[in-house]
């Protein structure tokens, strides 16, 4: 078993964090106030590559592995979450689901423009009425010869009003005697006639990111937009989710990080009772706790890095990194705000943003309710995983790095 | 256009630098490329964009120095080589500079020589002059801006920011340059270049492989310390009204003769 990180692991982890700390740390919160996202976020990480990180180099990707995104995710989100949720839903929740179920007619139109940062993509599963039951979704989309029409509202979309490209689940069966198996799934471009968006503003954190709703009123698309077969939605969606989960758990362990960091600095720095506080034993257990966070929480990320790169199947691991890492992450900010005192209370320091951006992650791509019934459900193999008709293709340098 | 950069492997600036034992120790800090030497492998990669031809990293260190030289060829340099040699452990910047020259001439043909205007962890800034000095060519440094390149005439122009001013200089290649921060933003590594760093097989030089003349260092480091604890007091001074405290203010300024 080796733990360390190759060469190009550690270079990912430094030119990523680069970035984020020159570019952005210096003006996040300026747009965390004004509750909007950084011009040039989106540009900015489509040039670097950051946007296609992990895809193939043939579909205009940076041929990176699945650890390399992780890396990145934690890196990204030490700065700032809305950085991460980026990578997380045009990265984790559509790019890779083309990857994983997409045609090569499909790689070409859509994966492609979204590898090398072109166009930008986002998710909508969630529905005003639907979150964690998915079942209970209610768009629909009405096959009409070689087109679907689509009607619905998408609800909390992050990149609603950035996308280009989304990825949404809709009903094609409103007779299928299990409701999931009514679901399929679609791409759909977001400047057709019909679909209407808007930022949700409001809200306690993330802040500086974009999410919001999509309407769609009688949108037509084509029929070679259907991802996977009909009624194979359910699953196209679920699959989706061990992507984006893996990069919302990479991120909270990046922010665990950052909570622990800023406690490192604020306890070594403020004096009372004529000492530091670091060496106040209670502020040592906070600092403790942190520490055995961010590397269990680390462990559990890599772990299903590692097992995407093999092309082994990881909902059971990443379902565990990501209710792991999200509470810890949420734990840790906590007590970074109590380590800071009054002053964590504040937005002079960054430790209020970090708590307010750790709740987010907490509740969508899977609340820690729900993954907590999937780590039972397992345990007590009520729940196993069913072979896909597409599962995500494992890792292989030479195929990622071939140009065609 | 043939081109080299020197770069140095250095404790990362967050580092805490401190004497133990007599010895300099930065912890378990990372060491990380010399920041000023990022701006010079930026100017490089322009040129060599600006007029083709190829860059070369060169640094003198151990094995960790390969950290540093990886950097520089994620950013998109074309080729590396260390030099690493038992009998460089107490290197000053006079020997330093006669390897990198040896090595300079051993490449062979080279236009241009860049390096950043110090490393961070010595502080001594002279190696480019140096360098320029050994093997006979102008030295021009710390330069804000390349105004003109002409391999043809083999000539250069820059501007020199020195504590007058700006100087604009004209020199014949080649030529040595040391770059200071303003000349251009270093660029991040790409995950291409990152690639091919992370597998390439960097070539180590010996001071035996260069045929370099070597001297005896001229500096060596007898003892070192710590700089002095300084004790800080801080005083919060009160008053009735804010005109009353800027005036105790004000006294306590003039009387500590901090102005």
């Amino acid at each position: 078993m080796d733990f360390a990180l190759t060469d190009e692991h550690r270079m990912v982890q430094q030119m990523v964090k680069g970035f984020a700390q020159k570019e952005v740390s210096p003006v996040i919160k300026e747009y965390d106030r004004k509750q909007a996202m950084a011009p040039f976020i989106l540009p900015r990480m489509a040039e670097l590559g950051i946007l296609g990180i992990c895809l193939p180099v043939r579909y205009g990707g940076q041929g990176m592995d699945y650890i390399a995104l992780g890396l990145a995710c934690e890196e990204l989100e030490a700065v700032d979450s809305t950085l991460r949720v980026v990578m997380s839903v045009h990265m984790g929740l559509n790019s890779m689901a083309l990857l994983q179920w997409g045609t090569e007619e499909q790689k070409e139109r859509f994966l492609a423009p979204q590898a090398r940062g072109e166009k930008i993509a986002c998710f909508g599963l969630t529905e005003p009425g639907a979150g964690s039951d998915v079942a209970a979704i209610l768009s629909t989309a009405k096959r009409d010869g070689d087109i679907y029409i689509i009607n619905g509202e998408k609800m909390w979309i992050s990149l609603a009003t950035k996308a280009d490209h989304a990825l949404i689940v809709a009903r094609t069966d409103l007779d299928a005697a299990d409701p999931h198996d009514g679901l399929s799934a679609f791409m759909v471009e977001l400047n057709r006639d019909g679909v209407t968006s808007g930022d949700i503003h409001g809200k306690l954190g993330v802040r500086a990111g974009s999410t919001g709703w999509i309407a769609f009123q009688d949108v037509e698309i084509p029929a070679e937009n259907r991802i996977g077969e009909e009624g194979e939605g359910f699953k196209i969606a679920m699959s989706s989710l061990d992507n984006g989960r893996y990069t919302v758990a990479a991120g909270a362990t990046g922010l665990i990080r950052a909570s622990l960091e800023a406690s490192l600095r604020y306890a070594q720095e403020r004096k009372a009772f004529g000492r530091e506080v670091g060496k106040f034993q209670l502020v040592q257990q906070k600092i403790a706790h942190m520490v055995q966070s961010y590397e269990a929480a680390k462990l559990l990320y890599l772990r299903a890095g590692w097992m995407k790169n093999q092309g082994i199947r990881n909902t059971c691991e990443t379902s565990l990194a990501k209710w792991f890492a999200t509470d810890a992450s949420f734990d840790a900010a906590s007590e970074a705000i109590q380590i800071h005192g009054a002053y964590g209370y504040s937005d002079e320091y960054d430790v209020e943003r970090y708590l307010r951006n750790a709740k987010g992650a907490v509740i969508y791509e899977g609340t820690s309710e729900i993954h907590q019934l999937i780590q039972a459900g397992y345990a007590l193999e009520y729940r196993d995983n069913v072979p896909l008709r597409c599962e995500l293709p494992a890792f292989d340098d030479d195929i990622w790095q071939k140009e065609q | 256009m043939k081109i080299v950069v020197c770069v140095k492997q250095v404790p990362d600036t967050a580092a805490k630098v401190v004497v133990e034992d007599g010895q300099v120790t930065w912890g378990d800090a990372p060491l990380v490329i010399n920041p000023w030497d990022e701006y010079a492998v930026e100017t490089a990669l322009l040129q060599q964009e600006a007029h083709s031809g190829d860059v070369t990293v060169i640094s003198v260190g151990d094995e960790d120095a390969k950290e540093a030289l990886k950097h520089a060829l994620a950013m998109g340099c074309g080729n590396a080589i260390l030099i690493s040699d038992p009998g460089l452990e107490n290197a000053d910047s006079l020997v330093t500079s006669q390897v990198l020259a040896a090595a300079i001439q051993k490449i062979g043909d080279v236009d241009l020589a860049f390096f950043g205007r110090q490393a961070i962890d010595g502080d001594v800034g002279v190696t480019a002059a140096q360098t320029a000095r050994v093997l006979g060519w102008p030295s021009l440094t710390l330069v804000s801006a390349i105004s003109e390149l002409d391999p043809v005439s083999s000539s250069i122009r820059v501007e020199r920011s020195v504590e007058e001013g700006r100087q604009v200089v004209e020199g014949k290649l080649p030529a040595v340059v040391s770059v200071i921060k303003d000349i251009a933003e270093p660029r991040y590594p790409s995950f291409m270049g990152i690639r091919k760093a992370s597998r390439a097989e960097i070539p180590v030089w010996s001071v035996a492989e260069l045929g370099a003349e070597v001297s005896d260092p001229v500096v060596s480091w007898p003892e070192i310390s710590n700089p002095p604890k300084q004790e800080v007091i801080t005083e919060i001074i009160s008053g009735g009204s804010p005109a009353e405290i800027a005036e105790t203010l004000a006294e306590k300024i003039l009387e500590t003769k901090v102005l």
